[in-house]
């Protein structure tokens, strides 16, 4: 007989893997691909394209050179580029993509020691580097031909907008934002395979919409309310970029913490920054957060009495 | 009565079709028996025989030392031949006491004569601790002393623990089945200690004949009931269960009395049974042999002491080569290296697999998706305890609560990057200790 293999238990595995739920964020991620690439034409696909596949090279050449073991099989690689071209406008230069793609892979995510270790989420990160670095570039937006503002910057300078059309996404914005459907059609995959679980985003986007309705200076307008939620990144962010595993809180408390954060931030941001955006900065903001989150909120052990409460009983 | 269960906890593939139908039947031992002296937590037994000497069936060959320990038995006659260490199922050497088997089985006088009906508590009590009766899960918690908790008065539920929540393993699943009354016997034994509790057996959903076995059996008893309850991995847990049938919660640093509570594995219920009823000792208890490299499955009512190759040739011997051979079942049992091990008190299944998950899976980063700390069904942080272990860092390990862990195994089972959570676990608790002990004894 052979020898016998020998270790701790347990000695089973479900079938589960990285790749796997990274594939099925991709499958998540197609539905407002193919939405962005059918409203803003081909170009949409070029930018996407070399996203992808200027954040896998980045990450191959990396870790070549590094002598790491290769991971681009665990496909985390291509869920940056996707997110990170779904973040541009289509009209952008790809050398432009090129750099964030890069920055992404190699700053945010492989000098802090690759898969896992990323404090910021890779894409968002690259993406407020090209916002500072590339301001105008990054928000100009022409949509039919025609160089105009995005809803959401229509919305703030006190322009009406079509609601169903922004639902819809046939409207000016970055390739991968502007149709909520589209978005959420993806996250119900998502939350069917049970790859993520909606708290966060249910919590971000309560949060967020009571803090327009009290801020927002129009009062109790649903439609004003309902345009704010489909504008910008916001459905993108709250769904994908939001319960980022690495970036986001492992624990319950932690997750509604974050979730109440951001939806403050954002509002912060939109209503009273100067730009109409925010979603971005505020998930990196928060970000950065999440450690102090995860201290102050570790979860109580089954049948462990907290040592105040064991006090007043003894 | 609705459907009980607890918080955390996962799914494995359960494997139990296998050795589901196998009815019960009884295995000759072979020629040579092992009688390891610790087969139970506390100090190992002493042995009273000498080289040479002729022990009968149910005759004590080893004595308890101290208070939590257990005496122990041979299950043949036949002749002692040598005291040395042999290799047991957990992997150690332990010192061990071998018979050779004189295929005679001739009797010991029983170890209690008396009708149970007129015996005192104590006289129970004598008789289970005379038995030699653990806890036969795998703890190996002797039960006499379980028996006998500081606050009797507060013990207001006694747990049969049916759940078998283990994949594959189907020993206690046969003894609902075959041995209703004798458990129901059993657990009267018991309450009768505590006359103000009430008796509970835990079952799975997944095994309806033993719950209507049991509810057929326990129909005129008031003061016992069947509690269904929910099947996830792990419910057999002793915290998991206590808080399924009761709604309470006790930690690392209680014991179940302390939630009013005594648990019992079904074996063991069995061997309160025939201590006190046919006075025989702990001598036999059921083992499934099961796995997709065995030729056949079997449950099988095996001689304590029985070497694990007679129960493999029984079986047929293997149909494959065995990648992994287990002592127990794939959650929490022990991966062997060598077959030449004696079936024990706490032995419940050897699991032969054709294929190994872990030697065929590589650890790759962990992605933080907290898939191990929705499974804990201690609501701890996996992920974390395991990176203070690997940072070998005590004080966040503890205040992370990683001295709670009950290393059932649901963290590593559900990671997607494959790490080995619960392995990085257990060795840090090991650690810390072995570290306590040191200092204590400063």
């Amino acid at each position: 007989m052979n020898m016998l293999n020998v270790s701790s238990s347990p000695h089973v595995r479900d079938n589960s893997s990285t790749r796997r739920i990274m594939l099925d964020v991709c499958i998540a991620l197609l539905p407002a691909c193919i939405f962005g690439i059918v409203n803003f034409g081909m170009r949409a696909l070029a930018v996407l394209a070399v996203s992808v596949i200027t954040c896998v090279v980045s990450e191959y050449l990396f870790e070549y050179f590094m002598h790491k073991p290769i991971t681009i099989g665990d496909l985390s690689a291509v869920v940056t580029g996707l997110l990170l071209g779904m973040n541009m406008p289509h009209t952008i230069p790809l050398w432009i993509v090129m750099i964030g793609s890069v920055f992404a892979i190699i700053v945010v995510k492989q000098l802090f020691g690759g898969l896992g270790q990323n404090f910021m989420n890779p894409a968002l990160a690259a993406r407020c580097f090209l916002l500072i670095s590339f301001a105008g570039r990054m928000t100009s937006f022409t949509y039919d031909g025609v160089t105009g503002a995005t809803p959401l910057a229509l919305l703030k300078s006190g322009e009406s907008v079509n609601v169903l059309r922004m639902f819809l996404g046939t409207t000016a914005g970055v390739i991968g934002e502007t149709s909520t459907v589209a978005i959420l059609v993806g996250a119900l995959y998502l939350i069917i395979r049970k790859v993520i679980t909606p708290l966060i985003p249910v919590i971000y986007l309560a949060v967020f919409s009571v803090f327009v309705l009290l801020f927002g200076g129009h009062g109790f307008d649903m439609t004003y309310l309902a345009a704010e939620l489909c504008g910008g990144g916001l459905m993108l962010g709250a769904f994908f970029m939001a319960t980022d595993y690495v970036t986001s809180p492992v624990n319950t408390a932690g997750k509604i913490i974050y979730g109440i954060i951001l939806g403050i931030l954002t509002g912060l941001f939109r209503i009273f920054g100067n730009s109409a955006e925010g979603v971005s900065y505020a998930i990196i903001f928060s970000n950065i957060l999440v450690p102090l989150i995860e201290k102050i909120t570790v979860p109580r052990a089954f049948g462990v009495v907290r040592e105040k409460k064991s006090k007043e009983v003894s | 009565m609705s459907v009980l269960t607890f918080r955390g906890g996962t799914h494995p593939y359960d494997g139990k079709a296998l050795s589901r139908d196998a009815a019960i039947e009884e295995l000759k031992p072979g020629e040579e028996l092992v009688f390891p002296l610790s087969q139970h937590i506390g100090a190992p037994a002493v042995p009273i025989v000498e080289i040479g000497e002729r022990v009968l069936a149910g005759q004590k060959i080893a004595a308890k030392a101290g208070f939590v320990s257990a005496n122990i038995h041979s299950s043949v006659s036949g002749t002692v031949v040598k005291i040395e260490p042999r290799t047991v199922a957990t992997g150690g050497k332990v010192n061990s006491i071998i018979i050779k088997n004189d295929n005679l089985y001739e009797q010991a006088p029983p170890i209690n004569d008396k009708n149970p009906e007129d015996m005192t508590d104590d006289e129970i009590r004598a008789v289970i601790e005379e038995a030699g009766i653990v806890g036969m899960g795998g703890a190996g918690f002797p039960t006499n002393v379980k028996l006998t908790p500081k606050n009797p008065e507060k013990i207001d539920t006694i747990i049969v623990n049916g759940a078998e929540c283990e994949p594959y393993l189907t020993s206690d699943y046969r003894r609902m089945l075959e041995y209703t009354d004798e458990l129901v016997k059993g657990l009267k034994i018991a309450l009768r200690l505590f006359p103000g509790a009430r008796g509970v057996f835990g079952v799975e959903d997944n095994k309806p004949e033993a719950i209507k076995a049991l509810k057929n059996a326990t129909s005129g008893e008031d003061n016992i009931e069947v509690a269904v309850l929910k099947i996830k991995y792990p419910q057999g847990g002793e915290r998991c269960m206590i808080k399924a049938v009761t709604g309470r919660e006790i930690n690392s640093k209680m014991l179940p009395a302390d939630a009013g509570c005594i648990v019992h594995n079904i074996d063991t219920i069995a061997s309160i049974y025939q201590a006190v009823y046919e006075g025989r000792p702990l001598t036999r208890r059921i083992v499934t042999v099961t796995g997709d490299a065995v030729n056949s499955t079997h449950n099988y009512y095996v001689y304590l002491g029985t070497n694990m190759r007679v129960l493999i040739d029984a079986a047929g011997g293997f149909k494959t080569e065995p990648a992994k051979v287990i002592s127990g079942g794939p959650m929490m049992g022990f991966a062997m290296y060598d077959l030449d091990v004696p079936m024990v008190k706490g032995s419940s299944s050897v699991l032969a697999l054709s294929r190994d998950d872990v030697s065929g899976s590589a650890e790759s980063p962990c992605i933080r998706c907290g898939r191990c700390a929705s499974a804990c069904p201690e609501h701890l942080l996996p992920m974390k305890l395991a990176q203070a272990a690997r940072h070998n860092d005590a004080d966040t390990f503890k205040k992370l609560y990683g001295m709670e862990c009950v290393e059932c195994g649901c963290c590593s089972y559900v990671c997607p990057a494959k790490r080995q959570v619960t392995q990085s676990v257990k060795s840090m608790k090991r650690m810390i200790m072995a570290q306590a002990r040191k200092e204590a004894k400063k």
